[in-house]
């Protein structure tokens, strides 16, 4: 009686199992999308990775918060000089739950640019911006730059007057670069003189150009991580290329160098 | 490389011309909603409600347990039957001719080059204008209008004013500018004015007079096309200062302590109809003497923080148009 109770569950749950694979196997014969996020998920890192490597996926939220708490405030600001101030007070005093969204964005803003610096350091001091990864640092300060980019232009749209002045200040500083910066300055101002079209223009930059860029750049960087895998710890002993040890190596680079040695920490298989 | 090939069972559902049927039902009901909603409406949704039912049976034929008819497998394409493998391209009957030697330029390479070349020139024919009409009218159409700053009575001899006038009146308060003028009585039978502009020479701050300011004296002026026109007397004995990173300037706008580069700017003026009309700015390096006998020495106008003499000059060597 019991092994028939069983079976008949058994059987319902394959049914249940197969209603709900059915549309994952659809997408993934079509795409093989499923399998790809199963790669980038399922990944292997190493064994003593801690919560230091968490500062780049923070980072990443981070700027995610931005990006979507901007889409949103962007349906309810007025890139014009007459109306921006009064719009954004708008925003904070009278639409609902428009102070927290706008409050997200003004300190995500902050927290954006902390992690960054918080995650570079980590990189830093365990030494993972080495062979074969410096190809990633250098995306990750051109990360950081246009993060400063984004902070800058984002600056000015509150336009009050600590908006208007800091942005006089900023873009008078960019002037003073040798050779260019005037130019730069008249590009950045559109024009001789703050005016009318800075604060579109800004806000053009601040919200599709510099956005698209630094969803861009997290792609390459997503993928060099993904590529070249997540380093160990400094102390770390099973250390890339450890297992050689019994070897004398010819050079410091050795271990990363064959792909046999990464192995052991990698993804087996797939295209590695 | 060959081409995966789908596999060889039937495709389900076979075709069928009821999706048309229902697609035609329904642009008739759309056609109908602006033509004549009693008579062609109706129509569209019998063509389409009938074509739908049968498209629903014959798409479900296979899950309600009827037979579905044998159908043939699409032809066409290269079919690569279990008898023959596919015959690489350079060999065969219609093979490609091997290359001959010293035929340095294949077709094949001809048509890559063609394809990323076309590429390139329909993209470049689209980035081109668009990055242009970002960058060219930054620096376009650029320069100073003349501004009409009332009569010239207003403007007691020997005496400062914080003048603050609008530069594109119906720009609004964007345009808004501050310029410190003194009228310093005839020289030579003309008029002579000292107008200094309140814009930093560090980066663009606006400088404050170091002196009280009279703002219980304050005069407004209605000017033609909206223009508004504040005059404050003020006695900036100590010169001026800048609330942002602490530059301080004599009263004839010379540098004298702090990060400014120059001397404050000043402005051109003219004198039209008894009216004082403020004309271009431009930089000044440093001024000697005084009030009308004071010795400019003038350039063309600057960015904030730039050097204008010294070596320093040679960084700047060009300035957009103005």
């Amino acid at each position: 009686m019991a092994t028939t109770t069983r079976t008949k569950k058994s059987a319902r749950r394959r049914q249940l199992e197969a209603a709900i694979n059915y549309p994952i196997d659809w997408l993934e014969e079509r795409s093989g999308l499923v399998g790809a996020l199963k790669y980038f998920l399922f990944r292997k890192v190493p064994g003593d990775t801690g919560w230091w490597h968490t500062l780049g996926s923070a980072t990443l939220t981070a700027f995610l918060v931005q990006a979507l708490t901007g889409v949103i405030l962007a349906m309810y600001y007025k890139p014009d000089p007459q109306n921006a101030y009064q719009s954004i007070q708008h925003i904070t005093n009278d639409l609902t739950l428009g102070w927290l969204v706008r409050g997200m964005h003004k300190w995500g803003a902050s927290v954006f640019i902390i992690l960054m610096f918080f995650h570079m350091a980590r990189v830093f001091l365990f030494g993972a911006y080495k062979y074969p990864r410096e190809l990633n640092w250098i995306i990750g300060v051109t990360l950081l730059a246009v993060g400063m980019l984004e902070g800058f232009t984002g600056y000015l749209l509150p336009w009050d007057q600590t908006a208007y002045w800091a942005t006089v200040v900023g873009i008078n500083l960019n002037g003073t670069a040798p050779f260019l910066g005037p130019f730069l300055a008249d590009f950045l101002r559109g024009g001789g003189e703050i005016g009318t079209e800075t604060l579109a223009r800004f806000y053009s930059l601040h919200m599709l150009l510099i956005p698209g860029l630094i969803f861009a750049l997290i792609g390459l960087h997503l993928y060099l991580v993904i590529r070249l895998g997540v380093s160990s710890p400094p102390w770390s002993r099973e250390a890339a290329g450890s297992d050689y040890d019994d070897e004398p190596a010819t050079n410091g680079r050795r271990g990363l160098t064959q792909p046999a040695a990464r192995s052991g920490w990698r993804r087996n298989g797939g295209d590695g | 490389m060959t081409e995966p090939q789908h596999g060889d069972g039937p495709h389900s559902p076979g075709p069928s011309l009821y999706p048309i049927g229902f697609a035609a039902g329904i642009a008739c009901i759309l056609v109908g909603l602006i033509i004549s909603p009693k008579v062609v409406v109706p129509i569209g949704v019998v063509i389409a409600v009938v074509s739908g039912f049968f498209w629903a049976r014959s798409a479900t034929k296979e899950f309600r347990g009827e037979s579905v008819g044998a159908i043939e497998p699409e032809s066409g394409g290269p079919r690569e039957s279990a008898a023959a493998p596919a015959v690489p391209a350079d060999r065969g009957e219609s093979a490609m001719a091997e290359p001959q030697t010293g035929e340095r330029f294949p077709r094949s390479r001809f048509l890559e080059g063609a394809t990323l070349g076309l590429g390139g020139v329909i993209g470049g024919l689209v980035t081109v204008p668009a990055i242009g009409f970002m960058i060219v009218p930054a620096f376009k159409g650029q320069g100073y209008p003349k501004v009409d700053l009332g009569p010239l009575e207003n403007f007691t001899e020997g005496q400062w004013f914080v003048t603050k006038f609008f530069m594109h009146p119906d720009a609004g308060e964007v345009s808004h500018r501050t310029a410190y003028i003194r009228n310093n009585g005839a020289l030579n039978g003309e008029p002579s004015f000292t107008i200094i502009s309140n814009r930093c020479a560090h980066l663009g701050c606006p400088v404050q007079p170091n002196g009280p300011v009279q703002d219980n004296k304050t005069k407004d002026l209605e000017g033609k096309n909206g223009q508004r026109i504040t005059m404050i007397p003020a006695i900036p004995a100590g010169g001026y200062g800048c609330p942002c990173h602490g530059g301080q300037y004599d009263v004839e706008g010379n540098r004298v302590a702090g990060p400014p580069v120059r001397a404050l700017d000043r402005y051109e003026f003219a004198v039209v109809d008894g009216h004082l009309v403020l004309g271009k700015p431009y930089s000044v390096s440093h001024v000697k003497g005084e009030g009308k006998d004071a010795l400019i020495y003038k350039y063309k106008l600057t960015g904030p923080g730039q050097h204008v003499d010294g070596w320093e000059q040679i960084l700047y060597p060009l300035q957009p148009p103005h």
